[in-house]
């Protein structure tokens, strides 16, 4: 899968109540969790997110709480994919779990807002467009690659039987 | 092989297997998957989704609506039905109307569904709590619970462990909640990301429930994957309901040492729950915590931590003593010794949150409501409440609280242009009182 957009930047810890306050978990709809992703810590970003945008982060992206509404209001503003230092674990398994790729990408200081990227997903590579780079990411764990390859989590387990 | 007591645990549910290694991915039986009436939801629509007709074991699901109840609104009203309609569906006994419920961490330990050596999810990043009486439990999100309500399972990875040792003798005032504030501190946000840490020392051993339910709580405040304390006398005490009023007397022990899923994947024979002389450890700190002080994390993170002395020029508009984290019945104890004959300050309000029903009793029958209310505080049914900006105490802006709650983040007590400062409940009563923060001492 090739995914291609233009960053967000955010630094280290941003936690699940930045990316979505505890006050919207009254509903479970991605574009209603989307419109308000991030509205404590950047009030505008839902309005300027355009779909298949990449939000580049620094370490310990989604910390805090287990809330899933977290990665599923990423995916609904229209974010395609995170690339962060390091992510929190629970954020880690939701977003594998719910089908929103992550990168962990320790050069993702080299990366400036408003980039265009092209990532190509199944190679692990993250093209820098506008700074003419590439560079080689970890792959995922092979179980890991198996849940996404399967389409997340729940798809897997049905083919487990 | 030697093992940490967390291997030990994990290499007994996952059947079939010889030995076990932290790195690996492991598919492993539970014993109880947890959600409350944020996370619930979710995990409901993807269980319907995937067609499955039966939940893997009605007794192992536990339902709790506890974050936004009694409902606070509307929406909040039509997700906690949610719960309830699914629970009847799948006649799931372990699901609680507000009558019997409590703030999920402190109810089930409290009413016998927790046991030494169980393997326990739960849709809440504080299901890390139950680690206090040698479990393996741990956080995760909505499909990852209705993964495990249809099959009874969950992939992991093991985890490796870092081991706290704590030595020394606590000061007056000093308590569980202090010692992990410090850790997390010293260590960071993510410092354990990914990991275990075994709770451990003769600080530890020395401990009581309640403090040690309070560090295993805020493992995930540093990045962990679960915290855990080796049972011990004070755990089997706790367990047999000796000294522990609130201990549910009639809950049969259906879990036993190690849980089903053990029993039936591995044969009978119990784990021996300690961590092997030489098992391997990623890290190993060590602190003396003899002259350390109650500690105060300061916004916007709980790594923010700092003594108390430090902090006693920030004025406070809200004082909350509650959570999963404080809101058991030795926290209102704590407080009440320094709200007795006391006045709050006239511009403070000042909310206590008793954990579970049955610790508002228990606090109705030892008069701690009423010193409580005396002294200028207001009760509020047992809800996760102002802890997430939920209700019962939302700031305002420019609004500082202190709270035994367990996360300080930008916002989420309400305003993001509030304040909070996390401390333990004698902390948070002295500085009701004083109107900033204060050391117990002081009062």
């Amino acid at each position: 899968m090739i995914l291609k957009g233009k960053t967000h930047k955010f630094g280290d810890d941003v936690n699940t109540d930045d990316i979505i306050a505890a006050k919207y978990l009254v509903s479970t709809d991605p574009a209603e969790l989307g419109s308000k992703c991030m509205e404590t810590i950047s009030p505008y970003f839902s309005k300027s997110v355009s779909q298949g945008d990449i939000i580049v982060a620094g370490k310990n992206f989604g910390c805090g709480s287990s809330r899933e509404h977290a990665p599923v209001a990423i995916k609904g503003v229209g974010i395609s994919c995170v690339i962060a230092k390091s992510f929190a674990r629970i954020f880690y398994r939701n977003s594998i779990n719910i089908g929103l790729p992550i990168i962990e990408f320790n050069s993702a200081d080299e990366i400036n807002a408003g980039d265009e990227l092209e990532i190509d997903l199944a190679e692990g590579q993250i093209k820098n467009i506008t700074q003419s780079k590439t560079y080689k990411t970890e792959k995922f764990p092979a179980f890991m690659e198996k849940i996404v390859e399967s389409g997340g989590l729940m798809r897997w387990i049905k083919m487990l039987g | 092989m030697p093992y940490t007591i967390t291997e030990k645990i994990l290499l007994a549910h996952t059947p079939g297997k010889k030995d076990i290694h932290p790195g690996e991915f492991i598919w492993a039986k539970i014993d109880l998957a947890l959600a409350n009436d944020i996370t619930a939801p979710i995990a409901i629509e993807e269980f319907k989704k995937s067609g499955a007709k039966k939940v893997f074991d009605t007794k192992r699901i536990v339902l709790v609506p506890d974050h936004f109840t009694p409902a606070k609104d509307l929406r909040s009203a039509n997700q906690a039905r949610m719960l309830a309609d699914f629970a009847r569906e799948y006649k799931i006994t372990n699901y609680f109307e507000v009558g019997q419920m409590g703030v999920e961490h402190a109810l089930l330990p409290e009413i016998g569904l927790i046991r030494p050596g169980d393997l326990i999810i739960g849709a809440d990043s504080h299901t890390c709590t139950y680690g206090a009486l040698g479990a393996f439990s741990t956080g995760m999100g909505s499909t990852d619970i209705a993964a495990g309500w249809i099959t009874g399972g969950v992939w992991l990875r093991v985890p490796e462990t870092i081991k706290f040792i704590y030595k020394g003798k606590l000061k007056k005032w000093v308590g569980g909640k202090d010692l992990i504030l410090y850790t997390i501190g010293d260590i960071g946000v993510d410092g354990a990301l990914y990991k275990a840490m075994e709770f451990s020392g003769p600080v530890i051993e020395a401990l009581g429930m309640d403090d040690r339910f309070a560090m295993c709580n805020m493992a995930i405040e540093a990045g962990g994957k679960s915290g855990i304390v080796q049972p011990d006398k004070t755990t089997e005490s706790y367990l047999k309901g000796q000294g522990f009023p609130l201990r549910h007397p009639t809950t049969k022990q259906w879990y036993g040492f190690g849980g089903q899923a053990r029993v039936k994947g591995q044969g009978k024979k119990r784990i021996d729950l300690k961590s092997d002389k030489d098992a391997k450890y990623s890290d190993i700190k060590e602190y003396d915590i003899s002259k350390m002080e109650p500690q105060v994390a300061c916004p916007h993170l709980p790594s923010n931590a700092k003594p108390v002395s430090q902090l006693k020029g920030v004025k406070i508009d809200q004082a909350v003593i509650g959570s999963c984290t404080n809101g058991r019945i030795s926290d209102l104890r704590m407080a009440a010794k320094i709200f007795k004959n006391r006045k709050v300050q006239s511009t403070v309000n000042a909310i206590i949150i008793p954990a579970t029903q049955a610790i508002y009793k228990q606090a109705i029958k030892e008069g701690l409501i009423e010193i409580f209310v005396d002294a200028g505080c207001v009760i509020s049914t047992p809800s996760c409440g102002p802890c997430l900006g939920g209700h019962c105490g939302i700031l305002a802006d420019g609004q500082t609280a202190i709270a035994t709650t367990n996360r300080n983040f930008l916002g989420r007590m309400g305003s993001p242009k509030s304040f909070v400062y996390l401390s333990n409940p004698a902390v948070a009563a002295a500085s009701a009182i004083k109107g900033r923060i204060a050391h117990p001492e002081e009062i």
